[in-house]
């Protein structure tokens, strides 16, 4: 058991400020822990949203030494020693209270990407057939648990606030997952660029490196997702096959 | 419990409460790139040592016309304008160029080491207004796929150059085959400017990215693959091609301006 000071944020959207406390660590915690045991000796009523404490509900987000991360998989001994560990909410949401912020702009951005919407069974019996490397391009997506921790470091959100014209990295992890799924039939692709601002996306990975899920957002949803935005709308040779197509059709 | 005043927000260029040495990455990627533009500038007005024997600097290839026996057109045009520098680099490095400028790999460094934007994750960026590549200019990106098109002709002529790489005239004008410190640093030089095309995330797009079905690329499941594994390591790719391109000019100018000589090793 050792000593540890925290500086906590306390505050809502009116203002507040870091709050400092000490606590003891042992071997094995986690922010969380220690977050919690701040909230049991000193400050009962200490925001702090969290569930599984595993590292899969995506609930307990925010900001640790300035940097995103899930507080219940940030191990107390990666922390430098001898330093305060600084604890605040995530910056690209409204401030609800002390470390919890309202995600659900969130919700209502994912209501607006198009459903998935399979072809017909290939077979009588209702089923499909799909082959395996298709389906394992998807599959990394499916990882997400929605912590938002994307959204959170995503220039294009934390700095400029462009949530009505940009859905943010990890809506386009959720538009690759349907859009490269091999029983698809939706094209959302149109919709990428002229509504939901992937152009925005200047590919600078921060999105990639802060994934708890190690989902390789840019280089694996973006930037496929941009190269059919250019398909469709940037690329002239292809342009010009589309027109000759439908001609003859 | 002690009151420490402060603001939650972290705008404001440099602006962060990160305690990591965050500015590090951006300022290798500034000095790279910075020293790889210096360089290569300052080789392609040189106009001459960039050819020794049957080597041929990169920076030079293809070369069009030009006054070495590499020259696919002969010397320069009469028509070409006495008062316009010529080296036979300005006619198509804008080509590879262009390349790497539009690379999503390093479009998404330079933003950061060059533009700050942002400097680095979580740290504040010096102006307000932002359009990225949602509009004019940044929206021109969008062209890469065509550079990458160019490239793939480019490593043609870089293979032909390896091959020629190959042949020695003795010093009674009889041509055999060898093997150069040279031509070991040509051929890595295609293989590493390979691993970094072949990898490139537009390739990957047109060997399988585009489609739903992967199986109905043109190289079917086992091209989509190849170029994925080669895209996974594009960062590294891309650095190694890029010091190793500049370390071949050199290394051909100084053989032909007599500072080493090329070692034959068959
Ligand atoms: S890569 Fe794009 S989406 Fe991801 S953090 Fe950077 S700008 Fe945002
Ligand atoms: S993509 Fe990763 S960082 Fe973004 S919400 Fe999903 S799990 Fe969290
Ligand atoms: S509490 Fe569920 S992810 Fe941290
Ligand atoms: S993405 Fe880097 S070369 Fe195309």
């Amino acid at each position: 058991m050792k000593p540890v000071t925290f500086n906590v944020w306390r505050g809502d959207a009116d203002g507040g400020a870091f709050a400092t406390y000490e606590t003891e660590i042992s071997e094995g915690m986690v922010v969380l822990d220690a977050v919690h045991r701040i909230q049991a000796e000193s400050a009962p009523d200490l925001a702090v949203r969290w569930n599984c404490k595993a590292g899969k509900c995506g609930s307990c987000s925010a900001e640790v030494n300035g940097a995103p991360r899930l507080m219940c998989m940030t191990r107390m001994d990666d922390m430098p020693d001898g330093e305060p560990v600084r604890v605040e909410p995530m910056k690209s949401f409204p401030l609800i209270r002390d470390l919890v912020t309202d995600v659900s702009w969130n919700f209502e951005v994912k209501k607006k990407i198009r459903p998935f919407k399979p072809r017909p069974p290939d077979a009588d019996d209702g089923t499909w057939r799909m082959s395996q490397d298709d389906v394992d391009r998807v599959q990394e997506f499916r990882k997400c648990i929605e912590c938002y921790l994307c959204q959170d470091v995503c220039h294009v959100l934390r700095e400029h606030q462009l949530h009505d014209g940009f859905i943010g990295p990890r809506f386009f992890v959720h538009a690759a997952a349907l859009e490269m799924h091999p029983l698809d039939t939706e094209d959302r692709v149109e919709e990428l660029a002229a509504t939901q601002g992937i152009g925005y996306c200047n590919i600078t990975k921060c999105c990639t490196a802060v994934c708890p899920e190690h989902i390789t957002i840019t280089d694996n949803a973006i930037i496929p997702l941009k190269e059919r935005v250019v398909d469709d709308l940037y690329d002239p040779i292809r342009r010009l096959f589309r027109v000759f197509r439908r001609k003859r059709t | 419990m002690a009151q420490a005043a402060s603001s939650l927000t972290t705008q404001g260029f440099g602006r962060t409460r990160r305690r990591d040495r965050w500015w590090v990455t951006p300022l290798a990627i500034f000095l790279g790139l910075s020293g790889f533009v210096v360089y290569s500038t300052w080789a392609a007005f040189q106009g001459e040592h960039y050819h020794f024997g049957s080597y041929l600097s990169p920076f030079y290839s293809p070369e069009i016309f030009g006054s070495s026996p590499h020259s696919l057109f002969g010397a320069v045009p009469a028509a070409w304008p006495v008062w316009l520098p010529f080296s036979p680099a300005l006619l198509i490095l804008w080509a590879p160029a262009g390349f790497r400028f539009t690379c999503y790999y390093y479009r998404g460094s330079y933003y950061k080491a060059f533009w700050a934007d942002p400097p680095a994750c979580a740290v504040g960026e010096p102006r307000k207004g932002y359009r990225g590549e949602n509009s004019f200019p940044l929206v021109i990106q969008n062209v890469h796929r065509y550079f990458l098109y160019l490239a793939l002709i480019f490593l043609v002529f870089l293979s032909l150059d390896v091959w020629n790489a190959l042949w020695f005239t003795g010093a009674d004008g009889q041509v055999a085959f060898g093997i150069g410190v040279g031509t070991l640093v040509l051929a890595i030089n295609v293989v590493l400017l390979g691993g970094y095309a072949l990898g490139c995330h537009s390739m990957r797009h047109l060997m399988g990215g585009g489609k739903d079905h992967v199986g109905d690329a043109v190289f079917g499941r086992a091209g989509y693959r190849c170029v994925s594994c080669l895209n996974r390591g594009h960062m590294r790719w891309a650095w190694a091609s890029l010091f190793w391109v500049a370390f071949s000019d050199f290394y051909v100018r100084m053989c032909s301006m007599g500072v080493i000589a090329d070692w034959r090793i068959l």
